[in-house]
């Protein structure tokens, strides 16, 4: 790969805590190697901030290899930036060219507050996993693990689904700040297994009614939480939790 | 004296023994028993829920904004299980014999019994969990093989075991949250362990939003934090993991064992540049089918595909005919290290070696030609189907792969070179995994207890929920059944008000020093000396200026370092400062130990102790003993030994050839 | 938003196979007919009103939902997704709606209320035809009157386009809210639904075009 250094423009939203209010601020970076990781280039702009006694960029991060979730910027308009799914700290610097201005900012949407520049409060989701998102089963209740046969590709597409980082991109990108694909993929993960079956109504509309309490909007299926997601996860799903949702809706009880 | 109470008996029914005779808490008193857990990965993910489950009141930390983030999701390969469902002749004692021998003899036998037993139980529990591991057509569970042993008993989901398995017990430890026996705490960083009469009483925390201290009580203190790997600023670890817990705890009395051992792993992405953060591993599942090499001659500079088949030196499999590319990762690390350094290291840093698929990719490409019934297929349509096959197995590794270097990894081969990954030293804990603090417990990558010198390929992750489903459930009970009487602390008590106070005072001096370099440049320092003395290779003379290097460091960061920012709100610098001053001294005993330790054993080698061959060479007779440090003062360790004792798998040269 | 969704468009099939007639040729013979069969026979007036209250759900669920979705952004961001994440025309339909709702106005003033109460209230009554002995309403030549101007011509054709726009998103996306995940009938769903809303909008656009450039019979 020609490796090539460049000059960019960096307009990033700073916020000194939730209460404030926030703006652009305009920075100029020189010398970043296309080798660099997008996150690498921020380390690089506030090592400078620091040496200039400025306040370093607050942003979430933690594995760098795409996987943990933490990071989260949405770059020139796109949750994660230019690349098909990826996440912010596996993009790297080779997807811009000299000269470029790049705009970075936080999550958008009112269940995401600001915590500082560009970190967001995710906690949303993890309420939404406690509706209902897990199997219960206690520690040391198993039966041996080959005792339930699981159909491969119904294997493979439940591992699919459970592939989701919860990262918030989907919300993010969704003009309607829904978290339909984040909820959809925990209760297809669920729903596609038989360990999950036991649960299966009442998982679905309490984590529904929790994502409502959230304040997370309605999904209208306009597709951009699929295009944006970096584990690519299906927008097929939405419509299987609806399925489900109108399934257990129907024959509940009360 | 340092006592580990394992349990007598025979080795294999040690474990069975001790649960049938320990102290057990009555149910009704499990609910005025607090727990607190650090750390939410496997170890403390696991453990908060299967105590939530069993009653107690837990409260669980973690410096992250979700216990979902936890480095053990990173991993990728799998975790190792003795349930010989491949009928390959896997067993209980099998993985436990390889985990001795892989770990060099330097692990505790009773402990490794325990895991091997129990690893079987994992697997029950994550599958019903919902853990979509890799399954056969059938609809039964498949398994690969993994560095270090001849059967198949790895488990694994794709290249993101790690994750599938921490979202299992991230969705337990919430649903614990839920029914109200876990009280979760994020973005929220140990920063003291609180004792009272000797005993771990409570920690206190900082709230990494609001930058306020606050503390916390709980009859005994978990301490789940993973492995210190970053001391060496570069690592495959995630930027935020640290020792600041684990050094909390030890700093306060709980002595550290082993902590020169630290794995290198074989198979990362190169170092790119100065800028790097960070290095990200390529599982060492990739080494099942992916051969490693260099070229024959020195320094050239041909593109790979264009080195013949009979210019290239496929040294893994020269020098170790038996496991080939699957010899244990601190085997193939040094052999990386040694082609390298004797000049036949490729890419533009020379630092680095080729992981070739091009023959797994013709093979899987037959085989599907084959299993198709097709006869006279081209070449470029059985590399093409064989390319199929790769992206199954393999297809988020090569992505990655792509992503970081913008190399086609199905068309040239992939170039990888060692790089830190696990520290097998940790808080040293006895059979029941407490400290040699009263009440304090460490679990996972944090303890020392499992891996001996080196650990095997997919262990980590089977320990880690070892530690939290299936062994501190038992071991804690029979801490707690004493505890009954004791009422909950409060935290005006004058143990917290010193501990905080403490705190308070280390980073307002933090603070207050106003100099002139970033933290950044001091972890930066830090890490090129450990990798540079105390990495894959060590020896006496290195180790000595290491430590004299270490200690004018800490003089300089403690005079010189620059926070910017203020102490009462979200600064993740400040946070920073913290963890590299506690790496910054971590390492120096780290040297230490490696000084001390006179031997070759697993991912600890010593120069000045090799085989003619170039070969780890133990010394049994003098260091067949764990070492715990027992901190005294600044740069002041004592050293405990722990005697190991082999009964079962006797100690020999281990051979890989 | 779905059922109500599905509802209309079935009620759209059914409209427009009755502005088909015009097309047979017969001086609207045939149209007035039908139209004097929906507008007399006891059960489709009762199914009118229950288009009626299903129009008026579909629309006060529209927008209740735009209502509460477009609040929950908090803060709009500088450069948006944009066109990079789905279509213009999912994002726009409450503005596609409200557009729609515009024309319908517009068209239940022009024949609707003639037709239905134009006889009664005498609130601008209906011309009148006789066939086979029987006086019909004679809509068609209303209509024939009505789309000489070619404003009007014009705005229908734009509410035939709002319509196409607004059904090629919500024909498949009201399949998926009722819950059909399987890939190849979603693949199946997302071509029918363009087909749908291509040749039902089209076939209604060129009702008023046909009458305006007189491609049917006076």
């Amino acid at each position: 790969m020609e490796h090539y250094t460049m000059n960019l423009t960096l307009k990033v939203w700073r916020q000194r805590n939730n209460k404030a209010a926030g703006s652009f601020e305009t920075f100029q970076v020189s010398d970043i190697s296309s080798e660099m990781s997008f996150l690498e280039m921020f380390d690089v702009l506030n090592e400078r901030l620091i040496s200039e006694g400025k306040e370093p960029i607050a942003f979430d991060h933690d594995c760098r290899e795409g996987i943990c979730g933490t990071c989260a910027m949405h770059i020139n308009g796109k949750p994660h930036g230019p690349w098909e799914g990826t996440t912010t700290c596996q993009l790297h610097m080779r997807a811009f060219k000299d000269g470029d201005t790049v705009v970075v900012e936080p999550w958008r949407s009112r269940s995401f507050p600001v915590i500082k520049d560009l970190m967001v409060d995710r906690s949303a989701f993890d309420r939404i996993i406690q509706a209902g998102g897990y199997i219960s089963i206690n520690t040391g209740n198993a039966v041996d693990a080959n005792a339930i046969p699981i159909e491969k590709d119904k294997a493979d597409v439940a591992f699919a689904n459970a592939a989701c980082i919860g990262c918030g991109a989907c919300v993010a990108a969704c003009k309607n700040s829904s978290a339909m694909l984040f909820t959809a993929a925990k209760v297809s993960h669920l729903a596609l297994l038989p360990q999950g079956s036991p649960e299966r109504k009442i998982r679905v509309l309490n984590m529904v009614a929790q994502m409502d309490k959230e304040g997370f909007g309605a999904c209208t299926n306009t597709g951009a939480c699929e295009a944006v997601c970096p584990k690519e996860i299906s927008i097929g799903n939405i419509a299987l939790l609806n399925r489900e949702y109108l399934a257990a809706g129907l024959t509940a009880d009360k | 004296m340092l006592e580990s109470n394992i349990p007598s008996g025979p080795l294999d029914n040690k474990w069975n023994d001790y649960k049938g005779h320990i102290k057990l808490v009555n149910p009704a008193n499990k609910r005025s028993l607090e727990v607190i857990v650090v750390g939410t990965g496997l170890a403390g993910a696991s453990a908060a829920a299967s105590l939530g489950e069993l009653g107690y009141k837990v409260k669980a930390f973690c410096f992250h904004d979700s216990p979902r983030r936890a480095h053990s999701i990173a991993a990728q390969g799998g975790i190792n299980a003795a349930k010989n469902y491949q009928n390959d002749g896997d067993s209980v004692f099998r993985l436990f014999y390889d985990t001795v021998k892989g770990g060099d003899y330097r692990a505790r036998e009773a402990n490794v019994h325990r895991l091997a037993e129990v690893s079987v139980n994992i697997i029950d529990q994550c599958v019903a969990q919902g853990v979509p591991f890799a399954r056969e057509y059938g609809g039964l569970l498949s398994n690969r093989s993994f560095g270090g042993t001849q059967v198949q008993r790895t488990f694994y989901a794709a290249g993101q075991t790690g994750q599938q398995l921490l979202i299992g017990a991230y969705q337990s430890l919430e649903r614990q949250v839920a029914l109200g026996n876990v009280k979760m705490y994020t973005r929220h960083e140990m920063l003291d362990v609180v004792l009272v009469d000797g005993k771990a009483r409570g920690i206190i925390c900082r709230n990494i939003i609001t930058g306020k201290l606050e503390r916390f009580f709980g009859h005994a203190v978990l301490i789940c934090t993973g492995g210190y790997g970053n001391v060496f600023y570069l690592s495959t670890n995630a930027m935020g993991c640290n020792v600041t817990a684990a050094w909390k705890a030890h700093k306060k009395g709980a002595f550290f064992g082993n902590p020169c051992f630290t794995q290198i792993h074989p198979t990362c992405i190169p170092v790119s540049g100065d800028h790097q953060s960070k290095l990200t591993l390529m599982s060492e599942s990739l080494r099942n089918d992916g051969r490693i090499w260099v070229p024959k001659q020195k320094g050239d500079n041909r593109r790979p595909v264009d080195i013949p088949e009979e210019e290239r030196d496929y040294y893994l499999e020269r020098r170790y005919p038996a496991f080939g590319n699957l010899v244990p990762r601190d085997v193939a690390s040094r052999a990386a290290k040694e082609r390298c350094d004797a000049g036949y290291g490729v890419g533009n840093s020379k630092m680095a070696v080729y992981l070739d698929y091009k023959a797994a990719i013709e093979r899987y490409g037959r085989g599907e030609a084959n299993k198709q019934g097709r006869d006279g297929v081209g070449d470029e349509e059985i590399l093409r189907m064989g390319r199929e096959v790769v992206k199954e197995k393999y297809g988020n590794l090569f992505d990655m792969y792509e992503k970081i270097t913008g190399e086609n990894p199905y068309e040239t081969p992939m170039r990888i070179y060692p790089a830190v990954h696990y520290t097998m030293g940790g808080l040293w804990v006895d059979y029941e995994l407490m400290t040699t603090i009263k009440g304090l417990y460490s679990l996972g990558e944090a303890n020392f207890s499992d891996h001996g010198a080196n650990r095997l390929g997919a262990s980590a992750l089977m320990q880690g929920l070892a530690d939290g489903y299936f062994v501190i459930p038992y071991t804690i009970g029979n801490y707690l059944a004493d505890e009954i009487r004791v009422k909950p602390i409060p935290i005006t008590h004058p143990a917290f008000e010193e501990a905080e106070k403490a705190v308070q005072a280390r980073y307002e001096k933090m603070m207050s020093i106003k100099g002139s370099q970033s933290v950044e440049s001091f972890h930066k320092k830090l890490g090129k000396i450990m990798w540079d003395k105390c990495g894959m290779s060590r020896n006496e003379a290195g180790l000595k200026e290491a430590i004299t290097e270490i200690q004018e460091l800490k003089k300089q960061f403690w005079s010189d370092v620059r926070i910017p920012g203020g102490i009462d709100e979200t600064n993740s610098e400040l946070d920073k400062a913290n963890r590299v001053a506690d790496f910054i001294e971590l390492g120096e005993l780290m040297c230490i130990d490696a000084l001390n330790r006179k031997e070759s054993c697993g991912g600890h080698f010593r120069e000045e102790m090799q085989t003619e061959d170039g070969e780890a060479k133990r010394d049994d007779e003098n260091f067949s003993y764990v070492s715990a440090w027992e901190f005294k003062g600044d740069s002041n360790w004592e050293l405990h030994k722990e005697e190991l004792k082999f009964e079962i798998a006797k100690p020999s040269q281990r051979s890989y050839k | 938003m779905s059922l109500t969704g599905l509802f209309l468009i079935t009620f759209l099939v059914v409209h427009a196979g009755l502005n088909a007639c015009i097309w047979a040729g017969d001086h609207g013979e045939m149209f007035n007919k039908s139209a004097h069969f929906m507008g007399t026979t006891v059960v489709v007036r009762i199914v009118e009103v229950g288009l009626f209250i299903f129009f008026i759900i579909h629309i006060i669920q529209g927008y209740v939902l735009s209502a509460k979705n477009v609040s929950r952004r908090g803060h709009d961001y500088k450069i948006s997704l944009g066109n990079r994440g789905s279509k213009w025309y999912s994002r726009t339909m409450g503005t596609l709606g409200t557009l729609l709702l515009l024309f319908l106005i517009m068209h239940i003033n022009h024949f609707w209320i003639s037709s239905r109460f134009g006889g009664i209230a005498n609130i601008r009554p209906l011309p009148e035809v006789t066939y086979d002995n029987k006086m019909y309403h004679d809509l068609y030549s209303e209509m024939l009157d009505v789309f000489r101007n070619p404003l009007v011509v014009g705005l229908y054709v734009l509410g035939c386009i709002s319509l196409a726009y607004h059904l090629m998103h919500g024909f498949q996306s009201a399949f998926r809210t009722l819950g059909v995940n399987n890939k190849r009938y979603l693949d199946l769903l997302w071509y029918t639904g363009v087909g749908f809303s291509v040749i039902v909008s089209i076939a209604f656009a060129m009702m008023p075009i046909s009458m305006h450039f007189g491609w049917v019979k006076p």
